[in-house]
C-alpha cells in the first residue's frame, strides 16, 4: 500500500532530513522501494525497469520543496510519472468513420469480452444515441453466443441472429452486411477468448480483421493479470494491431499494474474500465486513479464520482438545505445509511479512500460492516416519525421499545443516538462546505473517526 | 536456453548502462555473483512468483553456489528443484469417496477463471471412471451460464439440474442435492457464479449456499474447489485468503496454464496456505484437465 511505500521511503530518507536536493544515492535507494512496490502491484519487470530509469533521471537533483519530506517528494515524482505513462484520460471510441463503425473485441479466455461488448454497446446507445448491433463470433465456448444475445436483450441492443455451424469469418461478414443494410451506426464484434500463442485462432482473428476492417480493435484484459500482461499485449498488438484497451474487474482489489505494463508495451490508450457486473458499469479511463491504485493511494476521485452518481440529486439537495439550517434529524441519518448501502459494500468504499489501509484493519477487528449499517437503519426505522424528528424525546422506556423493535440492545440504540448527535453537531459547522465535504465528513463521523490521516 | 541467458543479459545490460562496458563480458563467464543473482531473482519475479518468494529462492541459490562458475542449465535445475520441493506437498489429487452418494463438490472463484469449463472437464473425467455424476447449474447470474453447463452435461452424459436465470443459488443447491441423492449419484458438482472476493454481498450469498448444504449434512460440501487463473498475478493471494476466510476451501484448480503465463504465484500460495492443488487446466477440450505435477510445473517455470 501507499503507506507501505511512503513508509519505506521515509526510512530511507530518515537520515537525510536536512538535505536540500535529492542526490543520486538517495534516489537509488528510494527506487529500490519503488521497484518492489511496482512489482508487488504486478507491473511487469521490463516495464518497471524502464519506468524507474526514467523516474531516476527526473528525480536526481530535484530540489526538495520546504514543508515536504524527501519521501513525499519522491512519491510525487513517481506518481506524476506514472500518470504520464498511463496516458491521457478518456480517449473515446472513434466514431468518425463511415457507418457502420466496426469495433473488434479480443482477448484471453475469461477476460470479460462478452460483458464488455454489451457494456460498450449500451454506452454508445445511451451516450451517443448510436444504433448498435452486437455479434458474437465465439463458436467455441458453449453458449457464448446465447450469452451475448441475452445481454443484448437486457440492454435492449440488437444482436445478430445466431446461425448454427457458421464460421467466425462468415459471421463477421454477415454482421457487416446486416449493419450496412439495416442502418446500424456501430457493429461490435465479440470474439472467442484465445491464447496469443494459439496460432490457428490468431490466424482466424487476423482473417476476421481483414474482413471487418475495424475502426477500433480493443484488447480486453483483466486488471488482475500478472507479469504475463506484457507478453499477451505484445502478441495481440503485434499480430492483430490494437487501437486501445479495456481493463476489466477494476472493481476488484487487484492493484492493476497490468494497466501500466500493457500501456507501456503497446503505446495504445486504455479506453475504458470495467467496474462491475451491471451493464452500465463501464467508465472512461482516468490515469490518476489507476496510478493511485498501483501505488496503493486509493481512489478518491472514484469515490466522489461514485457517490455523486448514486446519491439522488434531490435527496442530496434536501439534505443540504437542512444542513444549512443546522438541522439534521434521524430521518436524514437513515437516508445517509441507505445511500451508503447503495454505494456497495463498505470494503469497496474504504478501499477507494487514501490512507484507509490501517483503518480498514481496525474496522475489520471492530466488525463494522454492512450488517451494522443495516442494524443502524433498523434502529431508526423502529422509531416513530416524531422520535426521528426530535431525538430528545427518546428516553429509557422508548429506548427499550426501539431496541426490541429492531432486535438490538439499548446500548446499540444509545450508540446510534450519540453518533447522530456528533454528526448533527458537525453538520451545523459545515453548512458552508457544500455537498462534497458533507459526504466525506458524513462517512468519517459514522465511523467515529476521520478517515483522512 | 540461450533465450533465457540473452534475456537475462539484456535485462542486466539495461540496468547497468552506466557501468563500464566490460560488465557484459564478465556476465558471459556466468559467474554467479550478486548481480547475476539479481537477474535470476528478476526471472522468477517475471514468472509471477512475487518479490518475497523470488528473493528467498535467489538467496538459497546464492548460499549454495555463490561465486562459483556454473552452467546456466544447472542453475535453473537447482531452482526448479527448490521450487518443486516447496510445492510438492500440495500436489494431491481430489480424494473421491464413492460411499458418500453423493460426494458434494462446490466450485467457486472470481469471474472468468474457468469454473464452468473446469466442472465440464471434471464431469468428463469422473464419468469416464465410471462414476454417476450430476451437475448443478448454480451460476444463476451470468447470462447463458446455465446453457453453457448444460452443453457440458450433454457432452459428458450427465444430468444437469438447473433453474431459470436469477433463481436463488442456495435453493438450487438444495434441490440438486435432493435429486442427486434420489438418483444415487456418486458425485454432485455444483457450479457457482463468479464473484470478486472483495464484494461482501456476493460472498455472503456464497456462504448461504454452504450453510444450506450444511443444514442437510454438516459434512457438506465435502470439497470446495477454488478455481484460479494462471494469468493472475499477486492478487491470487488475496483471492485465496478471502475465499478461504468466507467458506472452507479444500483445494485449488489452476486454469489456463497452456498460455505463456506460468502461474508462479502458486509457489507463494503453497507456502502461505498449503491448500492442495487438485488439478490444472491446459486447454478448452474435455480432457484438458491434468493432475498437478510439482516437478513438471517447476520445470515449466524455469523453462526446462
Amino acid at each position: 500500500m501507499f503507506e507501505a511505500l511512503s513508509g519505506k521511503l521515509s526510512d530511507v530518507f530518515e537520515r537525510l532530513k536536512r538535505k536540500a536536493a535529492l542526490t543520486e544515492e538517495d534516489v537509488n535507494e528510494a527506487m529500490r522501494a519503488v521497484r518492489v512496490a511496482l512489482l508487488e502491484a504486478d507491473v511487469a519487470l521490463p516495464v518497471v525497469k524502464d519506468f524507474i530509469a526514467k523516474v531516476k533521471e527526473r528525480a536526481i537533483g530535484q530540489e526538495v520543496i520546504r514543508s515536504v519530506t524527501p519521501a513525499q517528494m519522491v512519491v510525487k515524482i513517481v506518481h506524476d510519472h506514472l500518470v504520464e505513462t498511463l496516458g491521457s484520460q478518456g480517449v473515446e471510441i472513434d466514431l468518425a468513420a463511415t457507418p457502420p463503425v466496426v469495433i473488434l473485441m479480443l482477448g484471453l479466455q475469461g477476460s470479460g469480452k462478452t460483458t464488455s461488448s454489451a457494456k460498450l454497446g449500451l454506452r454508445l446507445t445511451k451516450l451517443y444515441k448510436k444504433k448498435v448491433l452486437l455479434a458474437s463470433l465465439d463458436i467455441y465456448r458453449p453458449a457464448a453466443q446465447e450469452q451475448l444475445a441475452i445481454l443484448g436483450r437486457q440492454a435492449e441492443i440488437a444482436t445478430l441472429p445466431i446461425v448454427a455451424g457458421e464460421k467466425p469469418q462468415a459471421i463477421a461478414a454477415r454482421a457487416l452486411d446486416a449493419g450496412r443494410r439495416e442502418g446500424f451506426d456501430v457493429v461490435i464484434l465479440d470474439t472467442a477468448g484465445r491464447l496469443h500463442i494459439d496460432q490457428a485462432l490468431m490466424d482466424e482473428i487476423a482473417q476476421v480483421r481483414d474482413i471487418a476492417k475495424p475502426t477500433e480493435t480493443l484488447l480486453v484484459a483483466d486488471a488482475m493479470t500478472g507479469q504475463d500482461a506484457v507478453t499477451l499485449a505484445q502478441a495481440f498488438h503485434g499480430q492483430i494491431g490494437i487501437t486501445g484497451l479495456i481493463l476489466t474487474r477494476v472493481d476488484g482489489d487487484a492493484r492493476g499494474g497490468a494497466a501500466l505494463s500493457m500501456r507501456a508495451v503497446t503505446g495504445r490508450p486504455i479506453k475504458f474500465l470495467g467496474q462491475g457486473e451491471k451493464l452500465d458499469a463501464l467508465e472512461p479511463f482516468h490515469p490518476d486513479r489507476i496510478a493511485g491504485r498501483i501505488l496503493g493511494m486509493g481512489d478518491v476521485v472514484g469515490l466522489v464520482e461514485k457517490a455523486a452518481q448514486i446519491i439522488e440529486k434531490d435527496e442530496a439537495e434536501k439534505l443540504a438545505a437542512k444542513v444549512m439550517k443546522g438541522k439534521f434529524d434521524l430521518d436524514d441519518l437513515a437516508g445517509q445509511l441507505r445511500q451508503m448501502k447503495k454505494m456497495g459494500d463498505l470494503d469497496g468504499i474504504l478501499g477507494m479512500l487514501p490512507g484507509m489501509g490501517k483503518i480498514k484493519d481496525k474496522l475489520a477487528s471492530a466488525k463494522i460492516d454492512d450488517r451494522q449499517i443495516s442494524r443502524q437503519e433498523a434502529i431508526i426505522l423502529s422509531m416513530t416519525p416524531k422520535e426521528r424528528r426530535n431525538p430528545d424525546l427518546i428516553k429509557a422506556s422508548r429506548k427499550q421499545r426501539i431496541a426490541r423493535g429492531s432486535g438490538t440492545s439499548v446500548q446499540d440504540v444509545n450508540r446510534l443516538l450519540k453518533q447522530h448527535q456528533q454528526m448533527a453537531g458537525m453538520m451545523k459547522q459545515m453548512g458552508k462546505l457544500g455537498q462534497k465535504g458533507l459526504m466525506r465528513h458524513g462517512l468519517g463521523a459514522l465511523f467515529g473517526k476521520n478517515p483522512h490521516p | 536456453m540461450s533465450g533465457w541467458l540473452s534475456r537475462l543479459k539484456a535485462g542486466l545490460a539495461k540496468s547497468s548502462s552506466r557501468l563500464a562496458q566490460g560488465v557484459g563480458d564478465l556476465l558471459v563467464k556466468r559467474k554467479l555473483d550478486a548481480e547475476t543473482l539479481d537477474g535470476i531473482e528478476e526471472l522468477l519475479i517475471g514468472a509471477d512468483l512475487g518479490v518475497a518468494t523470488a528473493a528467498a529462492l535467489a538467496g538459497e541459490l546464492g548460499k549454495a553456489r555463490f561465486d562459483k562458475e556454473v552452467e546456466d542449465r544447472a542453475v535453473r535445475a537447482f531452482l526448479a528443484q527448490a521450487i518443486a520441493a516447496r510445492i510438492a506437498p500440495v500436489a494431491r489429487p481430489m480424494p473421491i469417496d464413492r460411499a458418500l452418494k453423493p460426494q458434494v463438490v462446490l466450485v467457486v472463484g472470481v469471474n472468468g477463471t474457468g469454473k464452468t469449463t473446469t466442472i465440464g472437464k471434471l464431469a468428463w473425467l469422473y464419468k469416464s471412471q465410471g462414476l454417476a455424476v450430476t451437475l448443478a447449474a448454480g451460476d444463476t447470474f451470468r447470462a447463458a451460464a446455465v446453457e453453457q453447463l448444460q452443453r457440458w452435461g450433454e457432452r459428458a452424459g450427465c444430468p444437469v439440474i438447473a433453474r431459470q436465470a436469477g433463481a436463488d443459488a442456495a435453493g438450487l443447491a438444495f434441490d440438486a442435492l435432493d435429486q442427486a441423492r434420489k438418483e444415487g449419484a456418486d458425485l454432485l458438482l455444483i457450479d457457482t457464479a463468479g464473484r470478486l472476493h472483495n464484494k461482501a454481498d456476493l460472498m455472503a450469498e456464497l456462504q448461504k449456499v454452504v450453510r444450506v448444504l450444511k443444514k442437510q449434512d454438516p459434512a457438506l460440501p465435502h470439497e470446495i474447489l477454488l478455481v484460479l487463473d494462471a494469468t493472475t498475478g499477486q492478487n491470487a493471494l488475496k483471492q485465496v485468503e478471502t475465499f478461504r476466510a468466507m467458506v472452507p476451501v479444500t483445494g485449488l484448480v489452476l486454469t489456463k496454464l497452456d498460455g505463456t503465463a506460468k502461474g508462479g504465484v502458486l509457489v507463494a500460495l503453497a507456502e502461505s496456505f498449503a491448500l492442495p492443488v487438485y488439478a490444472i487446466g491446459v486447454g478448452e477440450g474435455a480432457d484438458d484437465l491434468q493432475p498437478f505435477d510439482a516437478q513438471a510445473f517447476a520445470d515449466n517455470l524455469l523453462g526446462l
